[in-house]
């Protein structure tokens, strides 16, 4: 297990309490960043208004002050609540947030795993969540809790799919499951023998692109996917009985989740942490790539917020149907054009 | 056999078929969702009993009374001015427009009509507090839906309507400016050119909805074909207002009333719409907003000239009589019907308000329902709490 990390050798112990403190900075990074930046920010701007202000320069300092506040609220469970279930619930959210961020590489030697199915893992430990919001739901012995959790868990499993088949495209068209090696194929990939820029798969790919992100939307239960939480009408569907602490991790867990997907989407159709015009092997995107990478998810994460701020949201069955009529057909017949073009090409 | 042994085996009968009948399917029951009276969806105290089964509701009962005021108690001891104080906040979004039925009512009793400037102005503000009340259920009706953004645009240019209502009677919310045989002032000098300037704004606001909110297609799919209302369903439950004429009645007190207001002096048009669906009800009050503003230029540009308040006596005695006066108030049919016996102090005073016979639908539009469309039929039915228990 002794391996380098930056050319260092390190002891099992110093790599493990190294990853560990990376891998809290790849899932709290993402959601701070999100959370200031369109949360607070994006959106106050179109809404007119100029969201916090008063904590440090242009409020950059309010996710502190919110922190702080839920930190020292109540742990409330209610009377009824299965309490031990009540309890695990944001823990199993929470876990499939830090089992998706090790698949993100952010450089040719930063990565926390390197196995030849990282995109498999990813659909894979995604779908946790949807236990840990089903139990939420369950164990609240609320109403809207347990329509919130039940609508929940039909939706994600409905968009499981098209988020699979989205990326099989991505898959067909690098030839590895590797996510290291997706970023390596784009780098060294050329468009009609022309190499200037690698070869993103946005190009080829955005059909399964829009998909990924739309189904990413609605793993995410935001706006216009958020009936789980509808807070219109559930009042915040499986969150509803959650306070302090466990509503923040809940809280994290969906900002989180948004920026490693986003960082996801980065990876497989833009580039990863790969900039044009460098060699991809070269030590400096050791040092660059996380910025890169983090510049590339806020992008992808911009259009993300930019659909949750402005749209209404679905109803249950509208949902569904869009789902299993449209993304799903879509994908499919992506993945077949992308198939008989690989061939072809 | 006695009676008691009787019953005592009619239980165990019923005991042993209920066993028998969970052993032969599984049953399911519905289950009864509260939603208010502490609910993020009706914006006050209405509570709905919801019966589900599963999503779909079997059957909603509104229970009101949460906010019960006794408005129509409390008058009875007030004398005429002071009513105006508590009718204010009856719709307490569009203020304005309350008082005017009864101050007419009232008038009508005295044998007194306001000068013809003061029917003016009251008709300008009349319809200001219309646009204020009615552009926040625009931009509310997309937080029902679950866009946040445009209700903060509906908050932002309301504001400007209220400081012109500010303006000229000194209160945002709750003017208290209608008098009996006219108006407690007239209006300050240039607030007819900067009201012009705000309804521009205001015309902005309906193009940003119609982009942002009807145009959208989710938010299309949400309302088109939801919680349709036949005309003559919604005439039957007494529906007013742009809810009727969401259902395609062309039928608006402003234009049929024939009340003490100045709106036949103007030239403008009642919406309808033919499909009586919760698009049908956006769209009419949408249509409805604009219309207001172009009812408040024509009758800014040509405010008569003269005092503000007819002759009325010091200490008001309204003569022994009744008189019911209606007016088409923001939310619907508004009307006070006034019992004086010669005192300084109403006899009896009814109340007829809008939203309560608009919410009255609810049972029968819900019914059949899917839950996420229970809160959008009660979003597009538009009431306010205040109008219900008043």
């Amino acid at each position: 297990m002794s391996s380098t990390i930056l050319a260092i050798e390190l002891a099992y112990w110093q790599q493990t309490g190294l990853r560990a403190l990376l891998g809290l900075v790849g899932v709290l990074l993402p959601a701070g960043i999100l959370v200031y930046l369109f949360l607070f920010k994006m959106m106050s701007f179109m809404q007119s208004r100029l969201g916090p202000m008063e904590a440090g320069p242009y409020g950059s300092l309010q996710l502190l002050a919110e922190v702080g506040k839920f930190f020292q609220k109540e742990d409330l469970i209610p009377a009824a609540a299965d309490r031990v279930v009540f309890k695990m619930a944001p823990f199993v959210v929470l876990i499939s947030t830090f089992l998706l961020v090790l698949v993100i590489p952010a450089g040719p030697d930063l990565w926390f795993i390197d196995i030849d199915t990282g995109i498999f893992l990813a659909l894979a430990v995604s779908s946790i969540s949807v236990i840990g919001i089903l139990m939420a739901g369950w164990a609240s012995a609320s109403k809207y809790s347990l329509i919130g959790g039940l609508r929940a868990a039909g939706q994600l499993v409905a968009y499981e799919l098209p988020l699979v088949l989205a990326v099989m495209g991505v898959v067909i068209q690098a030839g590895t499951l590797n996510v290291q090696g997706i970023v390596m194929a784009q780098a060294s990939g050329e468009i009609f023998g022309w190499g200037g820029i690698g070869n993103p798969f946005i190009l080829t790919q955005f059909v399964g692109f829009a998909i990924f992100l739309i189904a990413v939307q609605a793993e995410l239960t935001q706006p216009p996917f958020d009936m789980p939480v509808a807070e219109s009408e559930l009042v915040t569907g499986y969150l509803t009985e959650y306070s302090g602490l466990r509503f923040l991790m809940f809280f994290i867990g969906e900002f989180a989740t948004a920026g490693i997907f986003s960082a996801l989407a980065a990876t497989m159709f833009l580039g990863g942490w790969y900039v044009p015009g460098l060699d991809p092997t070269d030590n400096l995107f050791n040092v660059i790539g996380p910025l890169v990478l983090i510049g590339k998810m806020v992008l992808v994460a911009f259009l993300i917020f930019w659909f949750r701020f402005t749209y209404p949201r679905f109803r249950e069955d509208q949902l569904q149907q869009l789902a299993w009529k449209f993304l799903i057909p879509l994908s499919l017949v992506n993945i077949v054009a992308t198939g008989i073009l690989k061939v072809v090409f | 056999m006695t009676d008691v042994s009787n019953r005592n085996q009619l239980a165990y009968i019923a005991a042993q078929a209920s066993d028998a009948r969970v052993n032969v399917e599984f049953e399911t029951e519905g289950m009864t969702l509260n939603l208010g009276p502490q609910h993020p969806a009706t914006h006050g105290t209405l509570r709905v009993i919801v019966k589900l089964d599963g999503e779909r509701v079997l059957r909603a009962d509104p229970m009101m009374g949460y906010m019960h005021r006794g408005y129509e108690k409390l008058a009875e001891v007030r004398t005429y001015p002071q009513v105006t104080t508590l009718v204010n906040r009856i719709d307490w979004l569009g203020s304005f427009a309350n008082e005017v039925p009864f101050i007419l009512a009232a008038e009508r009793l005295m044998e007194v009509e306001a000068p013809p400037r003061a029917q003016w102005i009251r008709t300008i503000l009349f319809e200001l507090s219309r646009i204020a009340n009615v552009i926040l259920f625009l931009g509310d009706m997309g937080v029902q839906l679950g866009a946040v953004t445009p209700v903060f645009f509906a908050f932002r240019d309301r504001e400007f309507v209220l400081n012109q209502i500010e303006a000229v009677t000194g209160g945002r919310f709750h003017p208290n400016f209608d008098r009996i045989g006219g108006l407690k002032d007239d209006i300050p000098k240039g607030w007819t050119e900067e009201t012009t300037g705000v309804l521009g704004r205001i015309r902005t606001f309906c193009d940003e909805m119609e982009d942002l909110v009807t145009g959208n297609e989710i938010f299309q799919a949400r309302t088109r074909g939801i919680g349709v209302i036949p005309a003559e369903v919604g005439l039957a439950y007494g529906l007013s207002g742009a809810n009727i004429r969401g259902s395609g009645v062309d039928w608006d007190l402003r234009r049929d009333g024939g009340v003490g207001l100045a709106h036949d002096q103007v030239d403008w048009k009642v919406w309808t719409h033919p499909d009586g669906d919760s698009f049908s009800r956006y769209w009419v009050r949408l249509q409805e907003v604009r219309e207001a503003c172009g009812i408040i230029e024509q009758l800014l540009g040509g405010i008569p000239s003269g005092p503000v308040m007819a002759k009325v006596p010091r200490i008001i005695k309204v003569p022994a009589g009744e008189a019911y006066v209606e007016t088409e108030n923001p939310l619907g049919v508004m009307g006070y019907y006034v019992v004086s016996k010669g005192d300084l102090v109403p006899f009896r005073v009814k109340i007829r308000s809008a939203s309560f016979s608009n919410i009255s639908i609810t049972p029968w539009v819900l019914e059949g329902a899917y839950v996420p469309d229970v809160v959008s039929i009660l979003a597009s039915l538009y009431f306010i709490l205040g109008d219900i228990d008043r």
